[in-house]
């Protein structure tokens, strides 16, 4: 079959493919989107970008609960006299078809009055009149054509975030003041003795007063509370200097044009605090698609079924899971509460919480664990604990949560900010003694100078410059960090410490190697059907790679849960499943998942799972090996341990069956000597993400989910790592470099001003000029760096 | 007088026009999202106008299958 495409959402069209409209389609979810989209009139779709689509997923009765308005009342952003607003957001939203397709949602209701989407951040904000429509069905019919939000118990209880806009304002104000005075002092700066300009200086002296009131006021107000908050807790940061700085240049130039000395410098006054907030705002850029800070608040469903006494249904949020509750748990649903299995089979998927990759069978009477997934089947389980008393959400009580780790880090300019004052100062105060002994008339006119021109605004615009430049071309390579403070930590990295499961293993398949007598070529189809006829994970995955094209009827199927299926046809019978249950001593060599068969009640061999590395491992630890201390922490069993052994370097420490909380205090005890760097994936890792000095998400699709962190990583360029760590270790270099050339700018600048001889003019040369050659140094230099990412890439 | 306090009037006032209305602007969210009004603009006749009657009843029929 030659490998076509589907229509609509781009993927192979493999086994069950399905024609309508002269057209191909994958699956059938995928054609009825199609149809939705072209009787719609919507079909223009499929112009703006080929295949855009993306295939819906079964969501049956999912999201049910939005049948209880007060669940919906708490999700809705406005809601009043029938019209509700909503935001969603959705993570598939990825092309400008989706854009497209979500604003012109009133074609499929009438009910939605208007829909907007926000692109960079993946959500749609919906208007719709709830006379015959709600936001069930406005959520019902979104995922039916594809683009399913995601809700979770994250979205409850918040309101819609207040975006912060005070630097842009703060901004706006010192441009603006900045352009103005410019060209008000532009006169003075020639020193023309001419009439008409001399009857006009006090109004126009007065004029660039009034502008940089706000400038001081308002812009730089940021600094002042900075500086006042280091003393206070006695840490000379950087914004100490700065905020002398601005001080003493607004209060000389008030004195200055008070008494008619000079025309003050409000020029450079405004400048400063223009080129300082510029830097800010370059080291913004955030990714507003991604979060940070998620918790399992992200990963919980919002409501869980409950059964009344009187066997009602009831969907009850889930904070109102009272101990004793009876829970329904449908297949593929979070078990959100520690709670006793009363009924039903339950086949739990804990990878997230412990990081073990295999689904584990429970029987009623056992204890199941909130953040288990049940991957098969109905349950009903009885609550034990509280949700916020469950296992797995107390790790977010641990304190490790409630730090930040950027306050606790002194980043390099406010290491070198410290010495810089005591020096600057120190120069002031002899100069200032020097002159108070030769000509008293000059001593504070030194003073000020000293102060003004040594205000390090080139320095405090190096580390913005570089690491928000870098920030970007991390970026570009798909490695997202949450701030800029990130570059500067992970420079420092002397152990990387990474998970097992997920973080370097894929996710997607096991290799599966064959241990035992060979199977028949009869043997093997009759395996394969009946594995065809099993729904479990493991089946499936063995289904996948058997060689068989013999398709069989069979006699006889069972499926015996927690032990293994067993299928018969004509006179044969195949036996798969646990070592006990096919009739054969587990393997002592194989620590690994394993599925053993037998064919008419004779042991065969046995099927090993082998979990199946990312590509680039081996070079990943070998080059990381060299710089740095490695170790591997896994919540899965030591199945592994030879394997990874002969990838990694010696001494490397591999532990394995570790527990969350163990995770933790293994990085608490490392960061006693050492800077380490925790590389993980699931919620199992949050609390060593948390404790570690930088902690690295690696997520397949960086969209979906990714525990707290300080950067995600997209899986495909994990390889990358050590190159990354390099690189931020060169950007903290070329920190250092700029810092040299603005003190040879201050060098210059302090000689103007001991002398005596600071005039506006020199100042208001002097500071941009040195402002703006450290921007373009570190953005050159970066951009170099860069690219160097670039030609190892290729 | 002189026509210089003038021309700083009005020259003064145009600067805070502009000002407030870039303030204006930002309170008013159009800098959150730079990006899709960008995309948005390009759209625009692509909806197929005579579909619409005929799609009164597949309307229905979309809204039973979501209704389940």
């Amino acid at each position: 079959m030659s490998a076509s495409k589907c229509y609509h959402c781009g993927d192979d069209c493999n086994r069950t493919k399905v024609f309508f409209d002269e057209k191909e389609f994958c699956c059938n979810g995928c054609k009825t989107v199609y149809e939705i989209f072209t009787t719609n009139g919507l079909s223009n779709f499929y112009d703006i970008e080929e295949r855009a689509g993306t295939a819906p997923n079964e969501i049956q009765r999912k999201y049910d609960f939005l049948e209880n308005q007060d669940i919906v009342e708490k999700l809705v952003a406005f809601n009043d006299e029938g019209v509700q607003v909503v935001n969603l957001s959705i993570p598939s939203i990825h092309c400008s078809s989706c854009i497209w397709v979500l604003e012109n949602l009133n074609r499929l209701n009438e009910s939605i009055t208007s829909s907007q989407v926000n692109f960079p951040k993946k959500t749609i904000r919906v208007t719709y009149t709830i006379n015959d429509f709600s936001l069930k069905r406005l959520v019902l019919m979104l995922s039916s054509i594809g683009y399913e939000p995601y809700i979770s118990l994250d979205e409850y209880n918040k309101k819609e975030r207040k975006v912060d806009r005070s630097l842009t304002y703060k901004l706006g104000v010192a441009g603006f003041a900045f352009g103005n005075v410019m060209l008000f002092s532009f006169p003075e700066y020639f020193e023309v003795e001419e009439f008409w300009l001399d009857q006009y200086k006090l109004v126009f002296r007065w004029l660039m007063f009034a502008f940089s009131l706000p400038v001081v006021f308002y812009a730089g107000s940021g600094y002042f509370v900075s500086a006042y908050k280091g003393l206070r807790s006695k840490l000379l940061n950087i914004d100490v200097p700065i905020a002398l700085g601005i001080l003493t240049l607004f209060l000389r130039s008030t004195v200055d044009i008070i008494f008619d000395l000079g025309s003050g410098f409000f020029d450079s006054l405004t400048g400063l605090v223009f080129f300082l907030l510029l830097g800010k705002f370059f080291q913004q850029k955030t990714y507003s698609f991604l979060s940070f800070e998620r918790d399992y608040k992200s990963y919980f469903p919002i409501a869980v079924t409950k059964l009344n006494k009187n066997g009602d249904e009831e969907n009850i949020q889930i904070y109102k899971i009272k101990i004793g509750d009876r829970l329904l748990i449908r297949s593929n649903e979070i078990i959100p509460v520690d709670c006793i299995l009363i009924k039903g089979m339950a086949e739990i998927d804990y990878s997230f919480v412990t990081g073990e990759s295999q689904a584990v069978f429970r029987q009623s009477g056992e204890k199941l664990f909130a953040g288990g997934k049940q991957l098969s089947g109905v349950l009903e389980v009885e609550v034990l604990k509280s949700v916020s008393q469950s296992y797995l959400t107390q790790l977010w009580g641990n304190s490790v949560f409630a730090k930040d780790k950027m306050t606790a880090f002194q980043t390099l300019t406010d290491s070198i900010g410290k010495r810089f004052t005591i020096g600057v100062l120190t120069i002031a105060f002899i100069a200032t003694a020097f002159w108070l002994f030769h000509m008293p008339s000059m001593a504070l006119n030194v003073f000020t100078a000293v102060l003004i021109i040594a205000c390090p605004c080139a320095i405090a615009l190096a580390a913005p410059f570089t690491l928000g430049n870098m920030l970007r071309i991390f970026g570009k390579n798909k490695f997202y960090l949450k701030n800029t403070n990130v570059i500067e930590r992970l420079a420092k990295i002397d152990t990387t410490i990474f998970d097992k499961t997920g973080t370097i293993t894929t996710t997607e398949k096991d290799t599966i190697l064959y241990e035992g007598v060979a199977l028949t070529e009869a043997e093997t189809a009759l395996l394969k059907t009946t594995l065809r006829a099993s729904n479990h994970p493991l089946s499936r995955s063995l289904y996948e790679i058997l060689q068989s094209n013999a398709i069989m009827t069979l006699d006889e199927f069972q499926e015996h849960t927690g032990k293994g299926i067993e299928g018969r046809s004509k006179k044969h019978s195949i036996k798969v499943g646990s070592a006990s249950y096919v009739g054969s001593n587990p393997s002592n060599t194989i620590a690994s998942t394993a599925v053993y068969v037998s064919s008419d009640e004779n042991y065969k061999g046995c099927f090993v799972f082998k979990n199946k590395y990312r590509q680039g491992v081996g070079k990943l630890f070998r080059s990381l090996g060299e710089h740095m201390q490695l170790g591997i922490l896994s919540g899965d069993n030591d199945g592994e341990k030879q394997q990874l052994k002969k990838i990694l370097p010696e001494n490397t420490d591999l532990l394995f069956n570790q527990k969350p909380e163990n995770k933790l205090e293994y990085i608490k005890g490392l960061q006693k000597e050492r800077n380490v760097l925790m590389v993980g994936d699931g919620l199992n890792d949050a609390g060593a993400l948390a404790q570690s000095d930088v902690g690295i998400s690696v997520s397949e699709n960086i969209n979906v989910f990714s525990p707290a962190c300080d950067a995600i990583l997209d899986a495909s360029v994990l390889s990358k790592l050590p190159l990354f760590i390099k690189m931020s270790r060169k950007s903290i270099q070329v920190i250092k470099l700029s810092f040299l050339l603005s003190l040879c700018y201050n060098v210059v600048g302090l000689y103007f001003a001991v002398t005596g001889q600071l005039q506006p003019v020199v100042a208001a040369i002097l500071m941009p000029l040195s402002s703006i050659s450290i921007v373009v140094f570190t953005t050159l230099f970066t951009n170099i760096l860069g690219r160097k990412i670039k030609i190892n890439e290729s | 007088m002189s026509v210089i306090y003038v021309l700083l009037a009005i020259s003064i006032s145009v600067a805070i026009v502009f000002f407030a209305a870039f303030v204006l602007s930002v309170k008013s969210g159009q800098y959150d999202d730079a990006y899709t009004p960008s995309v948005r603009m390009l759209f625009e006749d692509e909806l197929l106008p005579d579909s619409k009657n005929s799609t009164d009843e597949k309307e229905i029929k979309l809204t039973k299958s979501t209704n389940q």
